[in-house]
């Protein structure tokens, strides 16, 4: 081995290493690259676009122009400042879900997973939950208590929370069998340190993929929710809102629904491409059967 | 075999029993009054609060509840508080357009969605398997609402081959029936069809490395059977599994599905009466779909066995 091949192999150009990250997962990247320009169209929309709440009683239904890229809605609302504003909307209330059902999810794994006691009654619970269809129960939950951001983000969240846990505690399960759980539970380590040193790494991977179809799936519920009316408040530009609100006129104009629908799926997309590319990176064992 | 089966059982009523407690307590400590509610905006504290002790809203928690259960016991799901009628009858009048959006879909969805998993695992790598799968991501991301305008739009508004909405009971002739239920059906069933699609593909790739897979071949038999005979009958399990996990999608796009196409469903029912807080209606249904969504769950685990007789249960 020659000193060139060493210092080649450790440090390998930065247009190598992006070229090996483009051919090993194209996807993830490309899911990323929309992300990231979702982002930060998301905060930079005061700049890029007008008032997304200034209504304009003869600029009705307009088509997409110059002044109005994306047109105009039945209140003569700019739809493009509305798409960008539903962003923000969007892209918090999707990360706000999965680090609080990942977190949750997490605390609550972790003690069933371990503890057989808390196990019995945290599962008969959980498969309760479980078998009311998540959308049903956050219907229910926003609309008995008047629809807020933050009670959306509630409702999204609770019927993540089981998912989450079953993932964790079957990790868990599995990892305290291993040799050096033994091991640490032999020179008595006390039972908080291990699990948070010796059994949460192992469950962090799988988690992290959860993340993130969890932050899907939260977009996904909440742009639902807000388009059965049972959503973020009709007053806050969401993607939802706009759809439920223009599907009157989807014969006359169209590009109101067009619009937030396809940035809808963009997003979504985006975010599920990112987590199959995370997937088959960071649990090979998972790539064969999921993919 | 037999006490698995009753076990089961057990826990199946055990889930049904947990979801009761649980929509009850929602529906009773959540702040919206419904007695205020069906008073209307006019009325005086008075005639709410007859209102509230002719309902028994005023009774303990615990004693509403015991009462509550002892009617679902005795199959009576209560009584709508705004339109007087039975919530079982309410639902009875509604079953049919649901029914038939869901059989359809699921029937459509299965066949489309096991027949593209196995020609994208039978074409690993190919263009074929590359297009599918990204049709499948793509299927998975987009709303349900999302894909019943966009179909609306182009063959209901623009080349008017499929009426915009609505439903026609199947008494009224299987081809208007079927003309309303095309739609609906596609968008619903989209993510379904790429779950499912994604599932097979990667077990049947999974099997089709198997020993057998090879001897089959050897010993000369035809590809279809080779495929169908031999590897999708091994792949049986999981593809059952997530047919039955996915029944949960199916359950909340139904909702959706009803709202866009405006179908007078079991979802629309729900969706009306937690507009209105409509109490009885909203915990009747939800219990009723959790019941359905859990047989299923059950059947699922049932027909392991005839899958896989290999699996015993003790």
């Amino acid at each position: 081995m020659s000193d060139t091949a060493i210092t080649r192999q450790a440090e390998p150009g930065l247009l190598a290493k992006a070229g090996r990250l483009v051919r090993q997962s194209p996807t993830l990247l490309l899911g990323a690259l929309i992300l990231l320009v979702m982002a930060l169209i998301a905060l930079l929309a005061p700049v890029l676009s007008g008032d997304p709440l200034l209504m304009q009683p003869i600029q009705r239904l307009k088509a997409p122009s110059e002044q109005f890229p994306f047109g105009t809605d039945n209140l003569g609302r700019d739809v493009f400042a509305r798409t960008l504003y539903g962003a923000r909307v969007s892209l918090a209330v999707g990360l706000t879900v999965a680090t609080l059902s990942v977190t949750l999810g997490l605390a609550i794994g972790l003690a069933s997973g371990y503890f057989r006691s808390v196990d019995a009654v945290v599962s008969r619970l959980l498969d309760g939950l479980m078998a009311i269809p998540a959308i049903l129960l956050a219907i229910a939950m926003v609309a008995l208590t008047k629809g807020s951001v933050a009670v959306v983000i509630i409702a999204i969240t609770i019927p993540e929370i089981p998912r989450v846990v079953r993932l964790v505690r079957s990790v868990v399960l599995s990892t305290r069998e291993e040799p050096f759980v033994e091991a640490a539970i032999s020179i008595g380590t006390p039972v908080p340190q291990l699990l948070v040193r010796h059994i949460l790494p192992a469950t962090l991977p799988p988690l992290i993929v959860q993340a993130t179809y969890i932050c899907a799936s939260a977009i996904l519920i909440e742009a639902s929710l807000s388009f059965l009316g049972a959503g973020i408040p009709p007053e806050i530009p969401t993607w939802g809102n706009m759809i439920a609100q223009s599907r009157l006129f989807l014969g006359r104009a169209p590009w109101t629904i067009f619009y937030p629908s396809a940035a809808l799926a963009l997003v979504v997309l985006a975010i599920n491409l990112v987590g199959d590319g995370m997937r088959d990176r960071l649990d090979p064992r998972l790539q064969k059967r999921m993919r | 075999m037999l006490t698995y089966i009753v076990r089961r059982l057990i826990s199946t009523v055990a889930v049904v029993a947990t979801v009761g407690v649980f929509v009850f307590l929602l529906l009773h400590l959540s702040p919206g009054d419904p007695a205020a509610i069906i008073a209307g905006d006019n009325a005086t504290s008075e005639q709410i609060d007859g209102i509230r002790s002719k309902l028994g809203l005023d009774d303990p928690l615990p004693v509403q509840f015991v009462r509550w259960a002892g009617q679902v016991l005795t199959g009576d799901l209560g009584v709508s508080i705004f339109s007087n009628e039975p919530v079982l009858k309410l639902v009875g009048q509604r079953l049919e357009p649901t029914v038939s959006l869901t059989l359809t879909t699921l029937f459509v969805a299965v066949t489309l969605a096991v027949t593209f998993g196995v020609v994208a695992a039978w074409k690993a790598g190919t263009l074929v398997d590359r297009l599918l799968m990204v049709l499948s991501v793509v299927g998975f991301s987009v709303p349900v609402f999302v894909v019943g305008y966009l179909l609306i739009y182009v063959f209901a508004i623009t080349l008017r081959w499929l009426p915009v909405q609505g439903y026609t009971p199947i008494a009224e002739g299987l081809v208007p029936w079927a003309r309303n239920l095309v739609l609906p059906s596609i968008a619903l069933g989209l993510a379904y069809v790429a779950l499912i699609a994604r599932i097979t593909r990667a077990t049947m790739m999974e099997v089709l490395e198997e020993d057998y897979i090879r001897t089959a071949k050897a010993k000369g038999a035809t590809t279809r059977s080779m495929l169908l005979k031999h590897a999708l009958r091994n792949a049986g399990v999981p593809i059952v599994t997530i047919i039955g996990i996915g029944v949960a999608l199916l359950i909340s796009g139904v909702v959706i599905t009803e709202t866009v196409f405006n179908i007078p469903g079991v979802g629309r029912l729900v969706v009306d009466a937690i507009a209105k807080r409509d109490y009885p209606i909203i915990q009747g249904t939800i219990l009723l779909i959790a019941a359905v969504y859990a047989v299923i769950n059950l059947m699922v685990d049932l027909s392991y066995v005839v899958l896989d007789p290999r699996i015993r249960y003790q």
